[in-house]
């Protein structure tokens, strides 16, 4: 176990030094001077030559990948070039949103998708498996800015059950931010659900066909009691699996919907960063999410390996 | 097909267990799945066939501006914000998502086979390091990956071809790896292997021509996650620019008046949802029948 955790953790950290300097390459591999770019084809040569220098295009790559990433390790992700915030600072203030949405969203997904996989698995076939497979491709045809913008007309505009917009924070009451992140995090969760539906869906129909559950059936138990004590548990690997993966996704995934609802998150950070071209903010903002995304994936890993012995023999060998 | 003695039921069945039901679902499936592949034939011809369709150009007002549906060729989906025909931007908005997924896609899958096949079938060096690269791209949350390279690059479909074929290059590489490190040691190769056959012959034709099925039926739900991720970028402004319609840019550009004129978005919104559903459940159908066939 221990040297299947030591093999995992060695590789994420090459990942993750990989990952990061192919973050600040970015800068410089970009087709072109990047500060033509940002500037704008008007710029004078001695605006140009500026920004080089304070962006550090003017030093090697490998130079500029390790003063980044000395400077990473001590928790500096450097300043923004709008508003000369510091970066780490900026995303620390914008995480909680984000999290929160992603959580929330992650909660929802299960507690839809898990009754619907069930209703399915129980009877292969049925019109109640064809619909919730059928409502699951739907679902995954749904990405967030086409579901987001209908949901605030339905729910907001016309029932007026949910704010347009806004956040409000867990500080200021949590009925209020409630009220502001449930329709966002439905948003967020619908394509999730239809994934979770699909996978546990599958693996459930593989575990109904083993023969302890046969037996369970022959010796009478109610087909329900054998869905949820006895097939549920050994069928869920693979989504507990896929629901750490998510939520990592969907700590960069809520991009969208942190823009329909105008929410202070992460992911409009970002997209703000972008459309006022501050490429240190974006840079920073995006090495965090990778670190914590490559994190998250890796005490997934870690996790199922210790639950079930056969991915670590396999993985070590 | 299971093979029932038709006088005695398995006592391990209870009647009411109807047992694996094959046929039925894919009996219910074969309409969705012609369903879904006329529609797709209606959007690629559409794209195809824009510049003889009789309709207005696309940046032209055709009518009255935010113009409820009317029955003429123009004002069909109604009228946007400017009073140019809907029907006639959605109909540009294929041209666009589909040459931005279908290109991206396929470029994809050409690169990640190829270095899925080498990684699988050379293994060693070869395959620790492409391996390593495809890890390491896809430590990236998608939406990342593609808001980061925007974030450089001057977006126009050129650039949103290659941001898109970078992120989905990995997924077929991991893939073609697995696939071909499964084929790669059958008899079949061994003997190839024995006769004398080189490398390229061993790879290009004895091994690819098995991967390649089970690779390419994972094309239609890329292509899908690739209009998906287009549509997404361009929703954010940071996709095809804007004279260019796009489904994405259409549904932003429509939000702000969706509680008055909710068709300006409802249109572009289900139009994404049909192709994109479509495309999966054809996809699904034929990762079916090809996909991982040596299973």
């Amino acid at each position: 176990m221990l040297l299947f955790a030591a093999n995992r953790v060695v590789r994420a950290l090459l990942v993750i030094l990989f990952a990061t300097f192919l973050v600040v390459a970015l800068l410089s591999i970009a087709p072109g001077s990047l500060a033509v770019t940002l500037l704008g084809d008007a710029a004078t040569p001695d605006a140009i030559a500026d920004l080089e220098a304070r962006l550090g295009l003017d030093e090697p790559l490998w130079e500029q990948y390790s003063s980044w990433l000395g400077d990473a390790v001590t928790g500096d992700l450097g300043t923004s070039l709008r508003t000369r915030q510091d970066v780490l600072d900026a995303v620390v203030e914008r995480l909680p949103v984000t999290l929160e949405l992603a959580l929330l969203a992650l909660v929802i997904a299960l507690l839809v998708a898990v009754p619907m996989a069930l209703l399915a698995a129980n009877r292969p076939g049925s019109l109640v498996d064809r619909v919730s497979t059928f409502l699951a491709s739907v679902g995954l045809a749904l990405p967030a800015f086409v579901v987001a913008p209908v949901l605030v007309y339905f729910l907001s505009l016309k029932a007026g059950l949910f704010p347009v917009a806004g956040w409000e924070r867990i500080g200021d009451g949590l009925g209020d931010n409630l009220h502001h992140a449930l329709l966002p995090a439905i948003g967020v969760a619908i394509p999730e659900i239809a994934a979770f539906q699909r996978l546990l869906r599958t693996d459930l129909d593989s575990t109904l066909h083993e023969d302890f559950i046969s037996a369970a059936r022959a010796r009478g138990m109610p087909s329900g009691y054998v869905l949820w004590r006895h097939a549920l548990r050994p069928s869920s690997f693979s989504l507990v699996t896929l629901a750490g993966i998510s939520f990592g996704r969907l700590l960069g995934g809520t991009v969208i919907v942190e823009a329909v609802f105008s929410l202070p998150g992460l992911g409009s950070l970002i997209a703000g960063s972008i459309s006022a071209r501050d490429v240190i903010m974006v840079q920073g903002a995006v090495a965090f999410i990778v670190v914590a995304y490559v994190v998250l994936n890796t005490l997934v890993d870690i996790g199922y390996g210790f639950l079930d012995p056969r991915v670590r023999r396999e993985a070590v060998r | 097909m299971t093979v029932v003695d038709p006088g005695v039921g398995s006592p391990l069945q209870p009647a009411d267990d109807p047992g694996p039901r094959l046929p039925a679902v894919r009996a219910h499936r074969s309409w969705l799945v012609a369903l879904s592949a006329g529609w797709l034939a209606l959007v690629v011809l559409a794209a195809v066939l824009a510049p003889v369709l009789p309709l207005t150009d696309y940046g032209q007002v055709a009518g009255p501006p935010r113009g409820k549906p009317e029955l003429s060729l123009d004002g069909l989906l109604g009228y946007d914000v400017l009073g140019r025909s809907m029907l006639s931007r959605i109909v540009s908005g294929a041209q666009a998502s589909l040459l931005v997924g279908v290109v991206s896609g396929l470029i994809a899958f050409v690169v990640g086979s190829f270095l899925g096949l080498l990684a699988g079938f050379l293994r060693g060096v070869v395959d620790t390091v492409i391996s390593f690269v495809t890890d390491t791209l896809l430590a990236f949350p998608p939406l990342v990956m593609l808001l980061a390279l925007a974030s450089v690059l001057r977006p126009s479909i050129g650039t949103l071809i290659v941001s898109l074929s970078l992120l989905m290059t990995p997924t077929f590489a991991r893939l073609a790896r697995a696939n071909t490190m499964r084929w790669a040691s059958r008899e079949f190769v061994m003997a190839a292997t024995n006769m004398g056959a080189g490398l390229p012959r061993l790879m290009g034709r004895e091994v690819l021509p098995n991967v390649l099925p089970s690779v390419a039926a994972y094309l239609p739900v890329v292509i899908a996650a690739l209009i998906v991720a287009e549509g997404s970028l361009s929703f954010l402004g940071l996709g095809v620019p804007a004279p260019t319609p796009s489904w994405g840019g259409m549904i932003n550009d429509g939000q702000d008046l969706i509680s008055r004129f909710p068709n300006l978005v409802f249109v572009p919104a289900a139009t994404i949802l049909l192709t994109v559903l479509a495309l999966n459940i054809v996809g699904d159908r034929l990762r079916v029948r090809f996909g991982e066939r040596t299973r």
